[in-house]
């Protein structure tokens, strides 16, 4: 398919304030000087923005990374996904015609587009309320024949219920995206006959559904809004919590389901980091690690606190050589280090020397080889961290320099 | 260097720099490889395949020769070196395939093509391409571009290399250029088909492997194998630009660039490539005389006759222009000294020192440009001074050279520190300028052609001594170094030397205004080849040779002497310009002691030893001009329409083209920016 610029192209482009600020934060991912890189996303909000990609915004996003406009042109005509043409004013609607959903139907549904929109694709409705193109795979095959609309799946269409989709679209009404069968997601149609113990505890529609169901107008064009701007990247330099630029994304009905299922355990005494913010938060908006590791380093500092006697769990015999370093029962003023400074050491090794009664930067200092050796030995995971990320090396310059000093030279490796 | 590593290209033991790619390892050892989209002064592609090659232990497949490096080549067992094939079976097949491939939308139409007979397409189609093709379905086609009056398109033609566009982007920095679409589809354009806005532009024609782009100016006028080739050197402008020129019979058809690292590597401007219909328009092919305001034709031997008697006695005063090669200059310099006249070659008031070549050539090359690090541009615009030397600067740019402009602002097509535009900014860089590596000073003809001339070139030498840089001048006037250094010039510059004249020689000085006659001006006697503003307030005229024909010396801005070889003859009665002045030298009964070329070759090399070194850049040694205040105006531009520099480029309509879209473009840009 020739893909030139439209003949009709609007005056003027700009980016929604929202927008703009998206963008701004999208370029910042890049080094100076390659900000070029945003290119593919930056065109892309401006589509989503507009419906379609126009001149004025091609050469507005070319401005904005400091690109010949020629340069902005080649991406936008490479990629298919950028649509040239002005598309519907309600909806575009992009039908997967790859093998299974072909096979499945899909020429039907080109039908009823040919016969309810236009008779060739990346054509306006008479109305101009809707336009619609044939695109490759979209990847829910096992809901197919399918098409997406704006940024949601409608699935397990037939000629009948995308002609009600169109009907209700062109009504100005906001169809639910999703299965048009009932499925929830991409099980087996019909009655459930698997996983029969949870039968009936399901929620109402899947997440992405439910998320389209929340925010309400699911076809409207974006203008930044919609979602609060999270750029993570930003502060990346810093330890602390991820979504700074802005709070936290909203949550969805079944997310905010799970999260009142899964209410967190009281912290109790908890570490807390520099940050001000409770470890489990951290580490689950942080790096999304598995429960278990939160198992752990809750359950070894609640030992710790329980004042209990340090002995290591009864699964966990020493293994090889070494001597085991003598820990504390529980952290001095009851406030330990934030073991995880070190590099190398993460939530599992860090409740791990909990455990062993390690919860100050002095103690680890003032290892021997002994000690090390015991440490490379019985560490969870594979053995010679301790040695090879010199966690000794590392304590003895928090303990003599101090942690901005470390932080410094850790950037660099220098220890 | 000890750094070499050692591979075996078909069966022959080879040591590379593990630096270089396969294909030029592969061009080292004398092997061809055939490309289209590789070229060695442009970035890599790698799009055409037409280079594969076979790497043993490597991949299972065909490799791009053009994109690997040695260095990534895994040794054999037992670190045997790496083994490269270019004409095993695999390669074959895989150069078959790729041909065919190529030829799958390529139209058959070569009998129509004008680039047919020098075609690379052509060419590889014969020696590695099968006979027949698979293809049955429809071809595709693809609009044509309209990139401009120079270069014509065939966009059917393209097999989408993109040298062209990779050319415009890196070596003529422009940005209109690109290609759109993508697979099938992918074409070349401009922008929102833009005409290309540089005067390198001609140069995709030479890159392009295919008939796609064409020479608009030359379109279906001659086929390669008819036209004689004669290596010559160009004199639009100062740099010197070694050439071919391309004759049919006595017509040059067209200008094409010969390779030169030291000089223009292997780009010319559009002047250079596109004056050619300025050679056929507006000659002076007789010889006329003035008689009651009007010019009448004559023979040579009235007109000659008519010059002597005119000359004789009076007050002479020899003018070289822009265009003239050094055995003219020289032997005006002769014949004008002898009646106790005097001569002067900066016609343009350029307060070039007589005698110091240091000063008014410099102490540094073109090529030095390549390794400056820093380099301050003193009033001078280079992209229309020079746009080859431009063009270099700019890859000095892109390799991380600091530049400096003082001077009037213009888009050079890099970044530069705009330094302030008079010459206190340059007496402000002087002072505070710091010893750097690597740094360059280039003062151009309009920073020294006002009455402070000498103090810029003053300044100009200080802040190259004290950057513990290089100096260079660059001249807009091809014959202007070869003319100072036969010592063409006379005491006190231009304003001294028109002083009392009685009669002007003219040779070939279009660019000045003398004073008409009817206001008391001297008597005018006009040798060139075009009938321009020179010849309009001449006298006598005597008709000569332009610079494709006749053999001459001249001497670029570097100071590098090169020969311009004859390619064809004058019009007409028009002579060369030596056999005229001493054809002169007899009327006036004083003939010069030379009966050819070779003879004032002869006794021109006895009087400046270092003419006789062709194509070597003579040491100048140092000796700057002692410093004084300058004046405190701004500098100008020396050029104002790159397209109108001399009378060739006047008579020729494509320049004339050219310089209106240039102008509709400047003034679309700034209805524009309103």
């Amino acid at each position: 398919m020739l893909r030139r610029l439209y003949q009709e192209q609007p005056e003027t482009f700009e980016f929604t304030p929202a927008n703009l600020e998206w963008a701004r934060a999208q370029i910042t991912k890049y080094p100076v000087g390659r900000q070029a890189s945003a290119i593919i996303p930056l065109l892309f909000r401006a589509q989503e923005q507009e419906g379609w990609l126009t001149k004025p915004a091609i050469e507005y996003v070319a401005d904005m990374l400091d690109m010949a406009y020629i340069r902005a042109l080649e991406v936008a005509t490479f990629y298919f996904m950028f649509h040239l043409t002005p598309v519907g004013s309600v909806a575009h609607l992009q039908i997967c015609g790859t093998t299974p959903c072909m096979l499945r139907g899909s020429e039907d549904l080109i039908a009823v587009c040919k016969r309810k929109i236009s008779a060739h694709p990346h054509e306006l409705s008479l109305d101009g309320k809707l336009s619609w193109e044939e695109v490759e795979c979209l990847g829910a095959c096992s809901n197919a024949p399918m098409a997406q609309i704006g940024k949601d799946y409608f699935e397990d269409l037939s000629e009948e219920s995308l002609e009600t989709l169109i009907d209700e679209l062109t009504a100005g009404k906001t169809p639910r995206p999703g299965s048009r069968i009932g499925r929830f997601s991409s099980e087996r149609a019909g009655e459930q006959v698997a996983l029969l113990d949870t039968k009936g505890d399901r929620e109402e529609f899947n997440a992405t559904t439910a998320l389209a169901v929340s925010i309400g107008d699911a076809f409207k064009r974006i203008d930044g809004t919609e979602v609060p701007l999270r750029a993570p990247w930003q502060t990346s330099g810093q330890r602390g919590p991820i979504g700074v630029m802005g709070t936290e994304r909203p949550k969805s009905a079944v997310q905010q389901a799970a999260a009142a299922k899964a209410e967190p355990k009281p912290a109790g005494n908890s570490p807390v980091d520099r940050t001000g913010v409770t470890k489990q938060q951290a580490v689950v908006a942080d790096k999304g690690k598995p429960e278990a590791v939160l198992a752990v380093a809750s359950g070894g500092t609640a030992m710790a606190a329980a004042g209990q006697t340090v002995a290591p769990p009864p699964e966990e015999q020493p293994n090889g050589g070494g001597q085991r370093p003598e820990g504390l029962a529980a952290p001095r003023d009851e406030k330990p280090d934030d073991l995880k400074i070190i590099e190398g050491i993460g939530p599992v090794l860090e409740a791990r020397l909990h455990a062993w009664g390690i919860f100050h930067f002095d103690q680890i200092a003032a290892w021997g080889p002994e000690q090390v050796l015991f440490a490379d030995e019985n560490v969870p995971g594979f053995k010679g961290r301790c040695t090879r990320d010199k966690w000794v090396a590392q304590a003895k310059i928090i303990v003599e320099e101090g942690i901005d000093r470390f932080l410094e030279r850790a950037k660099t490796n220098d220890y | 260097m000890s750094n070499l590593r050692t591979i075996i290209i078909d069966g022959r033991e080879v040591e590379v720099d593990p630096n270089l790619t396969i294909l030029q390892a592969c061009e080292q050892a004398g092997i061809e490889v055939p490309r289209f989209c590789y070229h060695e002064r442009l970035s890599i592609a790698g799009n055409c395949r037409m280079c594969l090659v076979e790497v043993l232990g490597g991949p299972p497949k065909p490799t791009a020769s053009c994109g690997m490096q040695v260095k990534d080549l895994r040794p054999g067992p037992e670190n045997a070196p790496p083994v490269i094939k270019t004409n095993s079976p695999m390669v074959k097949k895989a150069r078959e395939g790729v041909m065919e491939f190529l030829l799958i939308n390529h139209p058959l139409d070569c009998p129509i093509c004008d680039q047919g007979g020098e075609c690379d397409l052509q060419d590889q189609a014969m020696a590695y391409g099968v006979d027949f093709s698979r293809y049955r379905e429809a071809k595709r086609a693809s609009d044509n571009l309209n990139l401009g009056p120079l270069v014509s398109t065939q966009m059917t033609r393209c097999i989408s290399c993109t040298r062209c566009v990779r050319f415009t982007t890196e070596v003529a920095g422009i940005t209109q250029m690109g290609q759109t679409g993508r697979g099938e589809d992918a074409e070349i354009t401009s922008y929102l088909n833009m005409t290309l806005d540089s005067n390198l532009q001609g140069n995709i024609v030479d890159l392009c492997p295919v008939g796609a782009l064409t020479s608009k100016p030359y379109a279906f006028t001659a086929r390669p194998w008819e036209l004689s080739k004669t290596e010559s050197i160009d004199v639009m402008d100062a740099l010197g630009s070694n050439i071919r020129v391309d004759t049919k019979g006595r017509e040059v058809m067209r200008i094409l660039p010969r390779n030169n690292d030291a000089v223009n590597e292997e780009w010319i401007s559009d002047k250079t490539r596109y004056i050619w219909d300025g050679l056929r328009r507006q000659r002076l092919d007789v010889p006329y005389i003035r008689e009651g305001g009007k010019l009448r034709k004559a023979s040579w031997g009235e007109a000659l006759a008519a010059a002597a008697k005119a000359m004789t006695g009076k007050k002479v005063l020899g003018l070289v222009g822009d265009l003239a090669p050094v055995e003219a200059a020289f032997s005006l310099k002769r014949l004008i000294e002898e009646l106790g006249g005097s001569v002067e070659c900066r016609t343009d008031g350029a307060r070039l020192p007589a005698g110091n070549r240091s000063a008014y050539v410099g102490n540094a090359a073109i090529s030095d440009i390549d390794h400056a690090k820093r380099i301050v541009l003193i009033g001078t615009n280079p992209r229309d001074e020079a746009p080859v030397l431009n063009a270099r600067i700019r890859k000095a740019w892109g390799n991380g050279a600091k530049i400096t402009l003082v001077g009037p602002e213009a888009d050079l097509t890099y970044d530069y520190i705009p330094a302030g535009q008079d010459r206190a900014a340059l007496a402000a860089l002087l002072d505070q300028a710091e010893a750097t590596e690597g740094a360059l000073v280039i003062v151009g003809q309009g920073a020294i052609s006002e009455a402070d001339g000498e103090a810029v070139i003053a300044h100009a030498m200080a802040l190259a001594e004290k950057l513990g840089g290089k100096y260079l001048v660059l001249h807009t006037a091809a014959g202007r170094v070869g003319a100072m250094d036969v010592g063409a010039v006379t005491e006190g510059g231009l304003a001294a030397a028109v002083q009392g004249v009685e009669v002007i020689y003219n040779l070939g000085a279009d660019e000045i205004e003398i004073k008409p006659a009817s206001e008391g001006g001297p008597f005018v006697i006009y040798q060139g080849s075009h009938g321009d503003r020179g010849a309009m307030r001449a006298d006598i005229i005597l008709p000569a040779a332009a610079y494709t024909e006749e053999n001459g010396l001249f001497v670029n801005t570097e100071g590098r002497p090169q020969l311009a070889l004859r390619a064809g003859f004058a019009p007409g009665e028009a002579k060369e310009n030596w056999a005229i002045l001493r054809a002169l030298s007899a009327q006036l009964g004083a003939v010069q002691p030379w009966n050819d070329l070779a003879g004032l070759r002869r006794a021109l090399v006895a009087a400046v030893p270092h003419l006789a070194q062709v194509d070597r850049v003579p040491d100048n040694g140092w000796s700057p001009v002692a410093l004084r205040d300058m004046a405190d105006a701004g500098f100008r531009p020396a050029i104002a329409d790159f397209y109108f520099t001399n009378p060739i480029a006047r008579a020729s309509v494509v320049m004339a083209e050219c310089s209106a879209l240039h102008k509709a473009r400047a003034a679309g840009a700034s209805l524009a920016a309103e």
